[in-house]
């Protein structure tokens, strides 16, 4: 039985947009669950089907074995939520709305301030339990939201980009405090637009593009499959053109900074053994983006110049930018 | 034993005390909010039956005499309560659901395992809560004003339980279908506060011409007012029997409409 199992979902809005068109996706149990797409791409819409927050237009989903249409109650208790957007009361404390999170999921109240204080603390909320959580910093709603979310202690924990700007500190020790839970037996759905985080997590991907699952593997096939990578040159002296490199595909960004692409059976021996021939000497040098991206780029740009109308809308999806940003030069670039 | 700490793990899920304990819970919300709000929600109705009191009590009660066969501010004093009571139900649930919309604090139960009714009835609960808190401020008022004397509490009991939850389901479906803060305020103001102007708080509808009797007695509130005065001074307008089948097919009527725009998502679900 599967954590999560969906079968033909689809979901046209009000509005006519075809956010979902016909989704088939399998979690297993116990699974550390990347599900990756770019802005539109239908990630919140499949949660939301999940959690009941958007009518389906066709198909099926099951939790656990229950399924939505038939046991409803029993797949949604499974469940835990971390949403995109903030949708706690505001005039509410920390504390309040986890303790009142655990009475909708059915736990007694003297039970629910235990799991309070412990969720809290962990979360590093407990002197903010108090407080009116208007006043909490957007990495703390984002906190007080995951607490929230495993007060009833969820067998699936959802979580829709729960990292958005949350400061480099304290994301790396949400990812620690994440891999625990997993480590426990919680099946951790993720969607996140920083591809490294997804890469560092999940054991399982999908990519989902245009409501449609374009890709889905084990993360370390996925990262094998790449066949190229890019890494970026940075030079002593200026050039006015890319050099001759036989066999590669090399760019000038600028004066000062060469891409080359590597393919899995070349090596990086040569190129610079050329590049000393040719008088060019390497300064430094660093993955152009990381592997993920790469992929992941290749897979949502395969629909033609989709890449370029999709650049992120939101500051703070620096993952995305970085990715996007080559898909857009190797157009218009000069390349050898 | 590992396969019994296993199971442990996950325990079967009881939903008759999910439901139970997310019913309390949503109650228990209301009640803080309304606690927390006090200023809000419990002091106006009280100033403003003080005011009525003050008003039609020493200034112009004294030159109506009777009503009904009673001292005009005990003729008044039910239907004053009454009054409070619908208005805050109504006001309540309307307000702290729709807040709950506005704010998408909704979500949180709409993703728990809750059934609609469930929610539908905690916030109508909610709706009572405040109704019987302010109802019961406003008896507290009149009695500095007037005395009251209870004919038969039952009827009291009933009469002000099935209005309060009546009027809470009512402002549950306005806030369904508000889309924005007016749209929570137009049906207190333009529907509410003139049938309870025109439904017997403050006259007995035989003072009024045939006509305007008969149209009186479409007027719900008419029923629930004079009811609930019954219990107080045995006399009534209406026919009681009547007066509670209506309260009860309206409450019914009103929670099944709830619930079923809850489970179609009308408003809250896209
Ligand atoms: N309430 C809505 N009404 C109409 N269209 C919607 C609604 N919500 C989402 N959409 C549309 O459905 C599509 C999928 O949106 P969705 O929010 O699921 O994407 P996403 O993958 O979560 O994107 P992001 O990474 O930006 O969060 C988009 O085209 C979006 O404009
Ligand atoms: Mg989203």
């Amino acid at each position: 039985m599967n954590a999560l199992s969906v079968r033909g979902l689809t979901k046209t809005y009000k509005n006519g947009v075809q956010a979902l068109k016909g989704v088939d996706l399998e979690v297993e149990r116990g699974d550390f669950f990347a599900l990756l797409g770019p802005n539109g791409a239908g990630k919140t819409t499949l949660i939301g089907i999940v959690t009941s927050l958007v009518n389906k237009s066709g198909g099926e989903a099951s939790v656990f074995g229950y399924d939505i249409d038939r046991d409803l109650e029993a797949a949604k208790a499974c469940i835990g939520v971390v949403p995109q957007e903030i949708n706690f009361n505001m005039f509410e404390t920390p504390h309040t709305i986890v303790v009142n999170q655990a009475g909708f999921y059915g736990i007694a109240r003297s039970v629910a301030r235990q799991r309070a204080e412990k969720y809290l603390k962990q979360l590093q909320l407990w002197d903010k339990r108090d407080k009116m959580s208007r006043g909490l910093s957007g990495g703390m709603k984002r906190r007080l939201m995951i607490a929230r979310a495993l007060m009833h202690e969820p067998r699936l924990l959802i979580l829709d980009e729960p990292t958005a700007g949350v400061d480099i500190e304290i994301r790396r020790s949400m990812w620690e405090f994440v891999r625990e839970i997993n480590a426990r037996g919680t099946t951790i759905i993720l969607t996140t637009h920083y591809l490294e985080e997804a890469e560092t997590l999940c054991r399982n991907i999908a990519i989902i593009d245009d409501g449609r699952i374009v890709e889905r593997d084990r993360m370390s096939s996925l990262l094998r499959r790449l066949h190229t990578e890019t890494f970026v040159l940075n030079l002593r002296n200026s050039l006015s053109a890319a050099p001759k490199l036989d066999g590669y595909i090399s760019m000038l960004v600028d004066d000062h900074t060469l891409e080359v692409e590597v393919s899995k059976d070349q090596n990086l021996n040569d190129i610079f053994s050329r590049l000393t021939t040719l008088g060019i000497e390497v300064l430094s040098m660093r993955n152009k983006v990381n592997r993920l991206e790469e992929i992941f780029m290749r897979l949502v740009e395969g629909r033609g110049a989709a890449g370029e109308t999709r650049a992120p809308a939101r500051p703070e999806l620096r993952g995305a930018e970085v990715a996007v940003a080559p898909a857009v030069r190797r157009h218009g670039g000069q390349t050898t | 034993m590992s396969s019994v700490a296993q199971q442990a793990l996950v325990p079967p899920i009881n939903l008759g005390v999910v439901r139970w304990i997310g019913f309390q819970t949503i109650v228990i919300r209301e009640y803080s909010r309304i606690i927390r709000i006090w200023g809000q929600t419990i002091v106006p109705s009280a100033v403003t039956a003080i005011l009525y009191f003050v008003i039609f009590g020493s200034l112009i009660g004294r030159r109506i005499g009777a009503m009904g066969g009673f001292e005009y501010l005990q003729y008044i004093a039910p239907g004053l309560i009454m009054m409070a009571v619908i208005t805050n139900s109504y006001s309540n649930v309307v307000s702290s659901f729709f807040g709950a919309k506005f704010g998408k604090h909704v979500e949180e139960m709409l993703v728990s395992p809750l059934p609609s009714w469930v929610i539908v009835a905690g916030y109508a609960a909610g709706g009572v809560v405040r109704g019987l808190l302010v109802g019961f401020s406003v008896t507290v008022v009149s009695l500095v004003f007037t005395h009251l004397h209870v004919h038969h509490v039952v009827v009291i009991v009933a009469a002000v339980l099935l209005t309060s939850i009546t009027f809470a389901l009512g402002g549950f479906l306005n806030a369904v279908f508000a889309k924005n803060f007016d749209q929570v305020s137009w049906i207190p103001t333009f529907v509410l506060t003139p049938l309870t102007y025109l439904g017997g708080v403050f006259y007995s509808v035989t003072l009024l011409p045939g006509w305007a009797q008969t149209l009186s007695y479409a007027n719900p509130i008419l029923h629930m007012v004079n009811a609930f005065r019954f219990g107080f001074l045995g006399v009534s307008d209406v026919n009681l029997g009547v007066a509670f089948a209506l309260m009860i097919a309206a409450a019914l009527v009103l929670f099944t409409t709830a619930v079923v725009l809850m489970e179609r998502g009308t408003g809250i679900r896209e």
